[in-house]
């Protein structure tokens, strides 16, 4: 059954959806948008579901738009409904239910889907490589749904004890909710220390003091190999050395990939993301990609990756959108970027933070006591990594000294000073920031 | 080592109960009065520094400041008093000369003071300034001798050509203070304001900078003996020079610029080199008689085409009469005078509070010596030195001026708190200062609004009290001891003013 | 729309402006009072920059293109129709610092009494905000450029 061609179709329903419908809408105001999304709630912010499990914040406030925004926004949305596959040369989507949405542009912004390594003893269905988790009391953390399941297993089995496998951004996160929910919790994280890709080795000695100060147990350079269950129900995690680590409930935070499986045959070109140029288009025309589920360019390393980071979610769903609608627009830069607070305390992390070696200049301040941590990387006088631990104050005027590749040999020696502000910068930065018409991400 | 002698002058009394440490007071004071202590979260005044200019009690917040004299008081006594006891002290610590600034504080008895107004009434109406014209124009230069008319075709129209004249929208105009001993914004403000205001302002010794030279128009720039910024370009610009023979405030001697206020600004726009002394000589080496000043003042005009009034400067001395007719016979358009009152940047003590004569005496004997010789109409004659108010303006021009020049009324305008310490290159506001970190206390853009909005308000007072003679221009009252009368006066003193005692009619 | 504009060669640093935003974002919103018990609690939208004889004052730019709009996760950050004001909405805003992040100007500052962010907010309709109104030099301008 196909419907009328709609000019403006977006699958998808988080952030980077919700920057090309307001970029959209900046140049048109008329034509209708079609929104697709699998999941049947009004758009939310996924990175919000650990407040929510821990119940730092209610249901309201989970959502990213008010109520009203596919209204004012003239966006029809099709809550609920699944986009299954993409047919380039017809330029039509496929759905669940059998229908096929016609579309002049398309924007997939359909995100990832949490990484599930194999595990013994993990029960789980697969379509193609994607597993999603069938154990009792195991659970992965991206989603609603996930967090919503998550506490209804505690309402309803209150474990004592749980298992978070991985030590990066999502599994501190998942750990947080629960310790916050009375669990006694442990981490397991592969590589040697937390949150390996975003801190480097002192901050990382840093979180993990914050950790054991929360009573959360952190082990390093480890696996889980298997599950024990008892009665369909998770009972221990198994790591690779052969110690067990008793548990009535698991979460796995491993990581999170480009969700490919809509686009797969559609003659949409894919490496580890769909890949996009800097207008967000990917190889066929008309049809653009944004988001987690996308690859672009990190303008720090020079790679072709996907940046699975909000900020950036949001800019490429605006470039795509006003692209899509007719307008020019460019991703000018794009570098990871994370704030995570670690129990409590406050970690920023940019572009290449933990960057050693031939051609980088590092420079760090560290307060044992404070428990603050500063790192710049510079690269040919410019910096191309910033690492804030404890005092994150002002961590932004990097990003931004970053994003244009500004010269700071001049103001090498203040940079970690306390001082270091706007003032320690060449009047015309200053300016520019103060003044300009405002910066892009 | 410990000073034993000379006590604080003044005393910080801060109020517990409104203090709130916001320490503005701390970050504000130049002096390095207050003082912050984290450990006990409290501030405190270090009084004996304190030079009484008011910064930090205009600035709090709260109002929990107040300055007061120190209560260090001396057994009352007027010969000794605390003021020539305290200055003993300090040369007796110290050595060298007495230094101070701005005009005389010394109770020398004012002539304005004791000079009433009349005011119209029953036998000739008063005017109402805001429903009848008021001129308040005036022009500055010399008159011809004699004035042709050619009513050939219709109206009469002036056939004689007139002299260079400078235009003033009132009598009023910014005295010299030189860039150096006041900051640029300042001496910008003055430049703006008397752009805005219809008049002029005077560069002093101190060159013309470049800031300043969209304003040059309403300039009036200073050759002073050491011919500090003076070249053809700085004589081009102006629309009047003004040789600087003398100065109210210390008449005899010369100026001093210490080398350490010479920066890069004032060395490029006084034409020397950075660091040194701007030292101005007593004489200018090339005036010994009259004569030199005439060949001068012929120089001058040569080299401006006969384009520009030309002006002389001179201190109010005991032969300000004679000096002045000289000064006209010589060549000058304008002769400006400067009383005993007058300010400075720095001068010795000694010399600002003994040395001259008032400004009302000066001007009375200048006034009727050039009529007696007939040649009143040659130059145009400037009243400076203490000039407070709209009422001092009247009645200078009353005596026999032309306009006067307001040098620390403009300064008061714009902030000045007259604590007498420009000389220490440390202006809490921004004025008397080269300091980076000082002068940009003075906001041009606020400091020009309060001077035209000064100026706007005497004016208007001018005309008040013009209207309330029954006077309708300026010039009516030039001179016209007539609507003067004085009380308090000796017959020697009222003589000399050629005024009448309150109470005798016309 | 207007923005508050500093211009550091009149800024004295003497950080009234501080002072009256703390008082304006104070419950007593008296002076003494305000300074005296709420200052811990208090974080002001402006901040004095200093380096040497040179400060600023400086505050959220209430940028057109705004990062923290766009980093903000809850969607807190929000643009005021009316004012063009960027403005945080403390009831959504949970404390994850991104606008911290990516704020280029760094005017965005971590609240004391509650874990929110801070920031100017252009004392949502005032005629003239007390830190322009309050600068004893005038440094601080409130226009449209």
């Amino acid at each position: 059954m196909k419907s009328d061609r709609t000019k403006y179709l977006v699958l998808g329903n988080s952030t980077a959806a919700i920057g090309a419908v307001e970029a959209i809408r900046a140049l048109d105001r008329a034509t209708p948008i079609v929104l697709v999304s699998k999941e049947p709630r009004h758009v939310y912010s996924r990175p919000l579901i650990s407040y929510l499990l821990a119940g730092e914040i209610d249901e309201e406030r989970m959502y990213y738009r008010p109520r009203d925004f596919y209204e004012r926004n003239r966006v029809e949305a099709r809550l609920g409904v699944e986009a299954v596959g993409v047919d380039a040369r017809a330029r039509v989507v496929r759905t669940a239910d059998g229908a096929e949405l016609a579309f002049e542009k398309l924007l997939v912004a359909t995100g990832g889907r949490p990484f599930v390594p194999k595990i013994e003893g993990l029960s789980y269905t697969s379509w193609d490589d994607a597993r999603v988790v069938r154990t009792e009391g195991v659970f992965t953390f991206t989603s609603w749904d996930d967090a919503a399941a998550i506490a209804a297993h505690l309402e309803e089995h209150h474990p004592a004890r749980a298992v978070v496998v991985g030590g990066g951004l999502i599994g501190i996160k998942a750990a947080e909710a629960l310790c916050a929910r009375g669990l006694r919790v442990t981490i397991v994280e592969l590589a040697e220390r937390l949150l390996p890709l975003a801190l480097d080795r002192r901050a990382s000695e840093l979180a993990a003091r914050a950790c054991a100060d929360a009573g959360v147990e952190l082990v390093c350079g480890a696996t889980v190999k298997a599950l024990r269950s008892q009665g369909g129900r998770v009972s221990g995690a198994q790591l690779a050395d052969g110690r067990v680590l008793p548990c009535e409930i698991v979460v796995l935070a491993v990581g999170v990939v480009p969700d490919l499986r809509l686009v797969e045959g559609s003659g949409i070109r894919t490496e580890r993301g769909i890949v996009i140029d800097d207008r967000c288009r990917t190889s066929v025309e008309g049809v653009f990609a944004a988001g987690d589920v996308a690859q672009g360019r990190d303008s720090l390393s020079g790679e072709s990756r996907p940046i699975p980071i909000f900020p950036h979610a949001y800019r490429q769903g605006a470039v795509a959108g006003t692209n899509m609608a007719g307008g020019e627009a460019r991703l000018e830069s794009a570098f990871a970027m994370n704030s995570v607070e670690v129990f409590g305390l406050p970690t920023v992390s940019l572009g290449l933070a933990a960057a050693e070696g031939d051609g980088y200049e590092v420079l760090v301040r560290l307060d044992e006591q404070a428990r603050a941590y500063k790192r710049i990387v510079l690269r040919d006088g410019r910096i191309v990594g910033a690492l804030f631990v404890g005092d994150i104050d002002r961590a932004g005027i990097f990003a931004g000294l970053m994003r244009h590749g500004v010269d700071v040999s001049a103001a090498r020696e203040l940079l970690l000073a306390d001082q270091f502000g706007l003032l320690t910068l060449p009047a015309e930065y200053r300016k520019h920031v103060v003044e300009g018409e405002g910066v892009e991400v | 080592m410990r000073n034993w002698l000379v006590q604080p002058e003044f005393t910080v009394e801060r109020d517990p109960e409104r203090c709130v440490q916001c320490q503005v007071c701390v970050r504000q004071c130049a002096n390095d009065v207050h003082e912050y202590d984290a450990e006990d979260d409290l501030v405190s005044s270090e009084s004996s520094r304190c030079v009484g200019c008011h910064r930090c009690a205009t600035l709090c917040p709260t109002g929990a400041l107040s300055i007061r004299r120190a209560r260090l008081e001396f057994r009352p006594n007027a010969n000794w008093t605390p003021s020539a006891i305290r200055n003993i002290y300090r040369q007796a610590e110290g050595g060298g000369v007495l230094l101070t600034s701005m005009g005389t504080d010394q109770p020398y008895p004012s002539y304005f003071d004791r000079l009433l107004l009349d005011a119209a009434q029953v036998t000739n109406p008063s005017i109402d300034p805001l429903r009848e014209p008021m001129e308040l124009v005036t022009s500055l230069g010399r008159k011809p001798d004699r004035l042709e008319l050619d009513s050939s075709a219709g109206a009469p129209r002036a056939k004689t050509e007139l002299p260079p004249q400078l235009e003033l929208r009132m009598p009023i105009m910014f005295s010299a203070m030189s860039y150096g001993s006041i900051s640029l914004n300042a001496s910008l403000a003055l430049a703006r304001a008397a752009r805005e205001s219809g008049v002029y302002a005077n560069t002093g010794e101190g060159g013309l900078h470049k800031a300043i030279h969209p304003y040059a128009g309403n300039m009036i720039v200073q050759v002073a003996s050491g011919r500090f910024g003076v070249d053809a370009e700085y004589l081009d610009r102006a629309a009047a020079v003004e040789i600087k023979i003398g100065q109210g405030a210390k008449p005899g001697i010369g100026g001093h610029l210490p080398g350490e206020k010479v920066s890069p600004e004032i060395s490029e726009t006084r034409m020397i080199p950075e660091g040194t002394d701007a030292l101005s000589p007593a004489p200018h080496h090339d005036i010994y008689s009259i004569e030199d000043l005439r060949q001068l003042i012929f120089a001058i005009k040569e080299a401006t085409c006969y384009a520009k009034p030309v002006s002389v400067k001179i201190a109010a001395v005991h032969n300000v009469a004679a000096i002045a007719s000289g000064c006209v016979r010589a060549g000058a358009d304008i002769v400006a005078i400067d009383g005993f009152r007058g300010g400075t940047g720095a001068a010795p003590t000694m010399i600002r509070d003994h040395v001259g004569i008032p400004i009302e005496l000066a001007i009375a004997a200048v006034d009727d010596r050039l009529r007696e010789e007939g040649i009143r109409h040659m130059a145009s004659v400037v009243a400076a030195g203490g000039i407070r108010s709209s009422a001092d303006v009247v009645k200078a021009i009353a005596l026999g001026a032309d306009a006067v020049y307001i040098g620390t009324a403009a300064l008061v305008a714009m902030g000045c708190h007259v604590c007498q310490k420009c000389y220490t290159g440390k202006c809490n506001w921004g004025i008397a200062t080269q300091d980076p970190l000082l002068t940009k206390r003075l906001n041009p853009d606020v400091a020009t609004r309060r001077l035209v909005n000064l100026l706007r308000g005497w004016g208007h007072e001018i005309k008040e009290m013009l209207g309330g003679m029954g006077i309708n221009a300026i010039e009516s009252l030039r001179g016209n001891r007539e609507r003067l009368r004085a009380v308090g006066m000796s017959d020697g003193e009222l003589q000399i003013l050629g005024v009448k005692p309150a109470g005798v009619g016309a | 729309m207007k923005r508050i504009f500093a211009r550091e060669e009149y800024c004295l640093g003497c950080r009234l402006c501080e002072i009256n935003c703390l008082v304006k974002r104070s419950r007593s919103k008296r002076l003494i009072k305000a300074l005296r018990r709420e200052r811990h609690a208090l974080v002001p939208g402006v901040r004095v920059e200093e380096a040497g004889r040179v400060s600023f004052a400086l505050q959220c730019r209430h940028c057109d293109d705004a990062p923290c709009i766009e980093a903000c996760i809850a969607g807190a950050m929000r643009r005021d129709p009316g004012t063009g004001a960027v403005l945080c909405d403390e009831a959504r805003c949970v404390g994850c610092w991104s606008c911290i992040m990516v704020c280029p100007a760094g005017a965005v500052l971590r609240g004391k009494a509650r874990k929110v962010a801070s920031k100017c907010d252009l004392c949502a309709g005032e005629a003239t905000p007390p830190c322009v109104e309050g600068c004893p030099n005038e440094a601080l301008t409130y226009e449209e450029r």
